[in-house]
């Protein structure tokens, strides 16, 4: 099918305005109670649930004509299922799509938070599988909007301080839960705890969409965002030993590429953008 | 350097070129039309209608065509088109008990008003192959349509009503609350009837069904007879505003089952059975039988039954029955997961290293 067919048979990004009405309603109340998971009416999409339904939605929501669209997975613009949904905006809005983080108005995100830092006129959206911090503890929504309600996080302590006496460590190292404008623990996507930090204060808005489980969340720019620790277990971040094999950056997520049969392994940054930069720099420095 | 795991558009168009090619099969073949598929394999064309939520058996068929055959990503598709659509009117609710029926029986008991119609069914079929298929020269066979034609016009009474009359079952009320839409607002739990049902109705008959055998397996049992099933077609009509009276706007094939469930003392003292309600697009006899079971089973708070096994748990029943939201979020896992998997790679790695120090600590 040509895009033209494609864009003629569709609303603007796909949904209704109407739909995207009430997604924009929940969104405004997301901000106003940063880290609150508000249900919404989640849309079915031409895309299965959990490839990044709930953020599709939030980007269609807020998307406009004027905005360069960025998206990414494991950090990566090229990784298949951001190649997909960057096609899917492009199709089905004709906005200007960009692999440079500081060009993108919007970023889509799965897993990652780009290591360049996000400004003030940039949102970044983030694909949620399962929005509940508390799930894997309590499995019954029920509840765990009740333990929200009442502020009731014993339990979430309790599961890391078990780690610490089992394992030496918060056995944690993705989906790290935060404390969100100092009232409600939320996770934050299966990102790696590496890029906790990048929350906290961040000027940029981010929106969270969960389209399985109909929920959004969201943390205003410049909000406070805590990774939950303990006083003698304080929270940190993954280090690796090994540089970028590309562009010998120490400082960005690497991830690991077998070499060959015998387990040989290189490590390279998961950021492509990033990357590409220093690179890019390298260059013009030599 | 290695950089062939992360693929890119090209590979994509491909892999979808490559399954346009197998989806097609041999071209020497003739290609199978999208009619010949609502004709022939109505049955599947019916489980998409149910599950999608969208009765038209043409898109639905089309649906097929497109999957391949695969029922699960037939339902998918026609849920993605259905979820665009805009919403004219909502129809008056049906009325079964006007069913042309084209199949009625009770299992409950052996002659009633309106009598047994078998209808199209494979029940009492030997399951033996009929290679006589194979050799694609099947004549029509001309069906008797005697009793299912005289019975057609006349409204039939149903068996719940029979009991209800006699004050022997509970009885079902209109709570006249709009209906909730299960496609619009979120769920909430514990949900509203309507929206149960809604649920119900799009959920996967695989997952309906073990959990409706379950309940006959112990697992939370409520004593079920299948009082009446019956298959046909209902008027649909709607009441638009500008003329303030109800207008037919078309018929829709369905299958409706009623169970008659164990009986319970009710609030006012008196004993009754109670019940469970099945229904779906077209002809679907085990998906609608499933889900009276299971919405059976969902009752049990209404009739302080102990909450003990998964058929009778809402909340499990209702996040997981939907196999568009299942079968999307197993297959997620298919996505790359290096960042996440790297990070507790890097945390095991780091456990293991201490281990080995202190243990070597602890030897020297």
């Amino acid at each position: 099918m040509s895009i033209e067919a494609v864009r003629s048979g569709y609303n603007f990004a796909y949904l209704d305005e109407q739909t995207k009405r009430m997604i924009r309603r929940a969104l405004l109340k997301a901000v106003a109670i940063p880290g609150y998971q508000v249900p919404f009416g989640g849309r079915e999409m031409p895309m299965p649930y959990g490839w990044g339904t709930g953020g599709m939605q939030v980007t269609a929501a807020v998307i406009g004509a004027d905005d360069r669209l960025k998206v990414i997975d494991q950090g990566a613009d090229d990784t298949t299922n951001a190649v997909s949904i960057r096609a899917f905006f492009r199709d089905l809005t004709g906005v200007e799509t960009t692999e440079q983080t500081e060009d993108a108005t919007l970023i889509q995100t799965r897993h990652r938070i780009p290591e360049k830092p996000l400004m003030e006129d940039q949102i970044l959206i983030y694909q949620v599988p399962i929005p509940e911090p508390l799930r894997f503890i309590e499995p019954s929504e029920v509840e765990t909007r009740k333990m929200h309600a009442l502020e009731d996080y014993g339990v979430m302590h309790i599961k890391l301080y078990e780690d610490i006496a089992q394992f030496g460590h918060i056995a944690t190292a993705y989906a790290y839960p935060v404390k969100v404008n100092g009232r409600y623990v939320m996770d934050p996507s299966p990102i790696p705890k590496f890029d906790n930090p990048k929350m906290d204060n961040c000027p940029a808005l981010q929106l969270f969409g969960a389209g399985r489980e109909k929920r959004i969340y969201a943390v205003p720019p410049y909000t406070e965002v805590r990774s939950l620790d303990f006083e003698d277990h304080p929270f940190e971040v993954q280090r690796w030993d090994a540089s970028c094999a590309i562009c010998g950056s120490r400082d960005s997520f690497l991830d690991e590429v077998v070499m060959d049969d015998c387990g040989n392994h290189e490590f390279i940054c998961s950021d492509t953008d990033y990357c590409r930069t220093r690179v890019a720099e390298q260059g013009e420095s030599a | 350097m290695y950089v062939a795991v992360k693929g890119g558009e090209k590979a994509i168009q491909a892999a979808h070129d490559l399954l346009a090619q197998r989806r097609r099969g041999n071209p020497e073949d003739p290609e199978l039309a999208v009619h010949q598929i609502r004709e022939q394999l109505s049955l599947a064309v019916d489980r998409v209608m149910t599950e999608g939520s969208v009765y038209d058996p043409e898109l639905a068929a089309l649906a097929i065509k497109q999957s391949a055959g695969d029922l699960v990503e037939a339902i998918f598709l026609l849920r993605a088109y259905r979820t665009t659509l805009n919403r004219f009117y909502t129809s008056e609710p049906i009325d079964t008990d006007h069913m042309q029926v084209e199949r009625r029986i009770s299992a409950t008991y052996k002659d009633l008003p309106g009598g047994q119609v078998l209808g199209p069914t494979f029940d009492y079929t030997h399951r033996l192959l009929d290679f006589a298929l194979l050799a694609e020269s099947e004549t029509t066979a001309q069906a008797d349509m005697g009793a299912a034609a005289e019975n057609a016009e006349t409204k039939m009474a149903r068996v719940s009503a029979l009991l209800e009359r006699e004050g022997l079952m509970v009885s079902e009320h209109d709570s006249g609350n709009e209906p909730a839409d299960i496609t619009r607002d979120p769920p909430v739990y514990p949900c509203d009837r309507s929206a149960r049902m809604q649920a119900l109705v799009r959920g996967d008959e695989g997952f309906l069904l073990a959990l409706g055998y379950s309940t006959q397996r112990g697992y939370g049992r409520n004593h079920p007879f299948a009082g009446e099933i019956r298959i046909g077609e209902v008027a649909v009509s709607i009441i638009p505003e500008e003329l303030g009276f109800e207008v037919e706007i078309g018929t829709l094939r369905i299958s409706e089952c009623e169970m008659v469930n164990g009986f319970t003392r009710q609030e006012d003292g008196e004993v009754r059975f109670t019940r469970g309600y099945g229904l779906g697009f077209g002809q679907c006899e085990r998906k609608v039988m499933a889900m009276a079971l299971v919405d059976r089973a969902l009752q049990a708070d209404e009739y302080d039954e102990e909450i003990k096994s998964p058929a009778q748990q809402e909340e499990f029943v209702l996040s997981h029955c939907d196999n568009v939201e299942a079968a999307g979020f197993v297959s997620h896992l298919k996505l790359p997961h290096y960042v996440d998997f790297q990070s507790e790679l890097e945390l095991l790695r780091r456990i293991r290293k201490e281990d080995a120090s202190r243990s070597e600590e602890a030897t020297s």
